[in-house]
């Protein structure tokens, strides 16, 4: 039988009915067409598909739809809401090199997002910790790193 | 050297807004009306002859719209070896039998995945098991199980490659080694599995977007195995979440997915699993390699014997190019007189291997610089210093061969020295420290053209606009190494314009000019290159043309692009914007809009590129000697790409060829068990994590390619094979234990220092 939930996501709140074997990453990029948050793995492994749930960095793939009833999450959609202008993080991932193929990047991003929010100013070794949880085949991480330490002095200056 | 506006500079990627904002489309994000989602039934036997495969259960499923095996399909082989029909071993789906464990033998289309995945559960199919081989020793010996009958003794295809007298040169060698060394699989994990869909038009035309290197060769391939005309099928490329050689082929879920669509009339999507990817899909072949290298005493490498046995799997997919490529990659560094080379491509009922990173590189130097590095301990000199003594320089010829025309190979060996005090450190690191060096060669594309394409290797369309933009069509791939915005930078340098004012329709085969022969083997930025380079000389001309007639120039007069206007060089104002002189020459032809095409072939290259790139690595290790565990401190890297057209993407080609580097020397190893592949999970796959990457340094010795785009040439391919013998030399430094079986693990390591 199918659950009858609420999700408000980046802001807009979806009423929808669904199965409750589906998981949170299926609902994004199918029933809400929210495509921005990818699927790498399915096992919670790759961190493709992290979104935030109540602010918290969580695999969307290992999430169930009707567990996160009621909470709020944001997507990589909901980085830069107007659409206009970028998330710093957004902006430092263009401008230090750190999107390749660019499948991992949400997640990456979403990743960072709540590293930063824990951790105004990390350390490199914070920021490496904080992705180990995202895998990346292309950029050998560097660069993103680079970004994120980027991220949080752009964050610091707003 | 000439100096640039454009090439050279850190121009942000094209496609990076949409890649950090979450808009790029990728094939899973494609979702068509009435679609139906496929799923594919796979062999859970390595080798067996299929009896009897009944459907009828899962086509009675609510919600099953098709069900098809290979009985269903015009069974027609495919391979891209096309101009060797013999090695076209491979039907979309099994027809008679099977030969690994995950062979395709039916697929699914129904109203969701859920349906198509229980209606896999309904198919039953009855198999006689036969006798199965799994690595390449059994598959050699007399009497083992045939897996296909046009391949006698499993050997789907042999290489020999030969220059100088070996007899002799083994003859005048003071020194003599032989070793064998052997090499493992390893998986291309690129983030995005692989995904299809496919549409069926009305007149019966099939559009298919997939996740591939080359629209060229699938649109090919799927016309050959569907019995349609090249032409009836469209293949687009949306973004694509990385390759590395796995997404170089027609695939069986691309024909499905076209097959499926031209049945049922609605559009088929197939996405993969990670499970799918990890414990089928394509992967870097093992090999077993014999080499005999002989030295005069003062270190001059005088001949090389080297026989390697590639385990190919249950298919040709891309070995045979392998297998080529392992001969020619096994003497590309060093000058070798005498050179011989025995190449055998050989099936197991193991997962087929295929194109990956290095294509036979990663294997064949692998061996060849670890027994450099091994070399050089026996004669005394030191291992930089015996490369550098052998090393080729711009101008050496292998005899009807290849030509090297540009080199920075010896300037590179000299940089990493420098740069990570090579000398001091080898004498003076404490014990379980160790610093080990590795070197590459590689190719910027192929020269062969085993596709058979009858079009040119590389093509481009320039159409020139009044509003003083250009657009660019190509068939080149961007699989997330960043082509686009290479061929944009090409572009807008030569034509005096900005990156904005360059639009570009990319690897739609029904829209960019034929053909291209895709991303692989390092060709984009060489072939496409050149192929839009030339078109962009053609418009520049025109437009030349028409400012010359407009301010009645003396027809000597130098011309000049620069910064949007078309002038006299000697004389700036005798000139125009971009937009206007193009408005003028659509004027002069009375509408005709300005448009140019260029293209490349390459033309007496030799037999295997056009342009060779060079660079060696050093690597400093610390060896925990209670564990074995290995922990890569630093690694420096020299290495000569020609002239760089974008640093941070040469930067990120080069930090990416580390990690797969990495990855390939300790930690990622695909472990089958007869023919069944154990670990199939990034949980138990372990390529590297943000926390396992050493910090590096880095260097370009610049060179200029004659051949390139602007003097450019291959970067961050070949660069993946140095790291693991380079590692392997510092791990030898560090304890005195050498691997010559990849990859390192503590295990073995341990061992190896019980043994001393």
């Amino acid at each position: 039988m199918k659950h009858v939930i609420t999700l408000n996501v980046n802001g807009d709140s979806y009423r929808i009915a669904v199965d409750p074997w589906r998981t949170l990453n299926e609902v994004l990029r199918e029933d809400l067409n929210l495509t921005g948050t990818k699927l790498g793995c399915g096992s919670g492994d790759c961190g493709a598909c992290t979104v935030l749930v109540n602010g918290k960095a969580v695999s969307s793939c290992l999430t169930l739809a009707v567990e996160v009833d009621g909470k709020e999450i944001m997507t990589v959609e909901g980085l830069a809401p107007s659409g206009e202008e970028l998330h710093p993080i957004q902006e430092a991932f263009i401008e230090k090199g750190a999107v390749q193929c660019g499948f991992c990047t949400p997640g990456m991003e979403m990743a960072a997002l709540y590293l930063l929010k824990q951790n105004p100013h990390p350390t490199e070794k914070d920021i490496r910790e904080g992705l180990s949880g995202n895998l990346c085949r292309c950029t050998g991480y560097n660069k993103i790193v680079d970004a994120i330490r980027t991220a949080a002095e752009k964050i610091q200056k707003k | 050297m000439k100096r640039f506006n454009i090439v050279g500079k850190d121009i942000p990627r094209a496609d990076g807004r949409a890649k950090v904002t979450g808009t790029a489309i990728y094939t899973d994000d494609i979702k068509l009306p009435g679609m139906l989602y496929g799923r594919i039934l796979r062999s859970p036997l390595a080798h067996a002859r299929i009896l009897h495969i009944d459907t009828k259960k899962a086509k009675a499923l609510p919600g099953v719209k098709c069900v098809i095996t290979g009985e269903d399909t015009p069974k027609i082989k495919y391979g891209n070896w096309r101009l060797f029909p013999n090695t076209q071993d491979e039907y979309p789906l099994a027809v008679d039998k099977v030969r690994f464990i995950g062979d395709e033998v039916a697929a699914v289309a129904a109203v969701d995945r859920d349906t198509a995945e229980e209606a896999l559960d309904l198919i039953r199919i009855e198999y006689e098991e036969l006798p199965a081989v799994f690595d390449t020793d059994a598959a050699l010996k007399k009497g083992a199980p045939l897996i296909h009958e046009a391949s006698p003794g499993n050997i789907s295809l042999d290489r020999k490659i030969s220059y100088g007298d070996i007899k002799k040169g083994f003859a005048e060698s003071d020194y003599i080694r032989e070793d064998v060394f052997t090499v493992h699989a390893v998986s291309h994990a690129y983030l995005e599995p692989c995904s299809t869909v496919a549409q069926c038009d009305l007149d019966g035309r099939i559009t298919l977007w997939t996740s591939t290197q080359v629209p060229y060769i699938v649109q090919c391939l799927l016309a050959s195995t569907l019995g349609m005309r090249e032409n009836d099928i469209r293949v687009i490329k949306p973004y694509v979440g990385g390759g590395f050689g796995g997404k170089m082929e027609m695939r069986p879920w691309e024909f499905c997915a076209a097959f499926m669509a031209k049945k049922t009339g609605r559009p088929v999507k197939f996405t993969l699993t990670r499970e799918e990817e990890l414990a089928t899909g394509r992967r870097r072949h093992p090999m077993k390699i014999y080499s005999k290298v002989g030295f005069k005493k003062d270190g001059t490498l005088v001949a090389k014997d080297l026989k390697i046995h590639l385990d190919g799997g249950a298919y040709n997919s891309m070995g045979p190019t392998a297998t080529f490529l392992s001969g020619n990659f096994g003497a590309m560094l060093y000058r070798i007189p005498n050179y011989r080379y025995l190449g055998q491509h050989i099936y197991t009922n193991k997962p087929p291997a295929g194109a990956m990173r290095g294509f036979g590189a990663p294997q064949s130097l692998f061996a060849a610089e670890t027994q450099m590095n091994m070399a050089a301990e026996e004669l005394g000199i030191d291992p930089i210093d015996l490369r550098i003594k052998n090393a080729m320089v711009t101008g050496d010829k292998i005899p009807d061969v290849a030509t090297i025309s540009s080199c920075g190979f010896i300037e590179s060996l000299k940089e990493v020295a420098k740069m990570s005090n090579w000398k001091r450190k080898r004498r003076t690191l404490r014990t379980g420290r160790g610093i080990g060096v590795g070197c590459y060669s590689f190719i910027s594309g192929g020269v062969f053209n085993w596709f058979n394409t009858q079009y040119p290797f590389s093509a481009a369309e320039v159409r020139a606009f009044a509003d003083g933009t250009v657009h660019l069509l190509t068939m080149a791939s961007d699989i997330g190494q960043g082509s686009d915005t290479t061929l944009k930078q090409i572009l807008a340098e030569e034509l005096g314009l900005k990156m904005e004012d360059i639009r570009i329709t990319a690897a739609d085969t029904a829209m960019t000019p034929q053909a291209d022969l895709g991303s692989w083997g390092s060709r984009v930025t060489l072939m496409a290159g050149n192929a839009t380079l030339e078109a962009a000389k053609k418009i520049k001309e025109v437009l030349f043309g028409a400012i010359s007639a407009r301010y009645n120039l003396n027809v000597i007069y130098d011309m000049e692009c620069k910064d949007g206007r078309i002038y006299a060089k000697g004389r700036p104002d005798r000139g125009m914007s971009f937009g206007e002189a193009v408005a003028l020459v659509q004027k002069a032809n009375r509408g005709k809009p300005l448009v140019a095409r260029g293209h490349y072939t390459p033309r007496g290259k030799g037999l295997v590129t056009p342009a060779f790139s060079f660079g060696a690595q050093v690597a400093e290790v610390e060896v925990d000697r209670e564990t074995g565990l290995v922990e890569v401190k630093k690694m420096w890297t020299a290495h000569d790409c020609g002239t760089v057209i974008n640093p941070t993407g040469v930067e990120g080609q080069l930090e990416g060829s580390i990690h797969m580097g990495l990855g390939y020397a300790l930690s990622e190893e695909l472990v089958t068990k007869e023919g069944k592949t154990l670990n199939t999970t990034f949980l138990d796959y372990k390529i590297p994590s943000a926390l396992d990457m050493p910090p590096g340094e880095s260097i370009c010795i610049e060179t200029y390619e004659p051949e390139g785009p602007m003097g450019a040439k291959e970067a961050g391919e070949g660069l993946v094979s140095p790291t693991a013998p380079a590692i392997a030399e510092a791990v030898c430094h560090a304890t005195g234990y050498r691997c010559k079986d990849l990859p390192i693990t503590p295990e073995k390591i341990l061992k190896g220092l019980r043994k001393k």
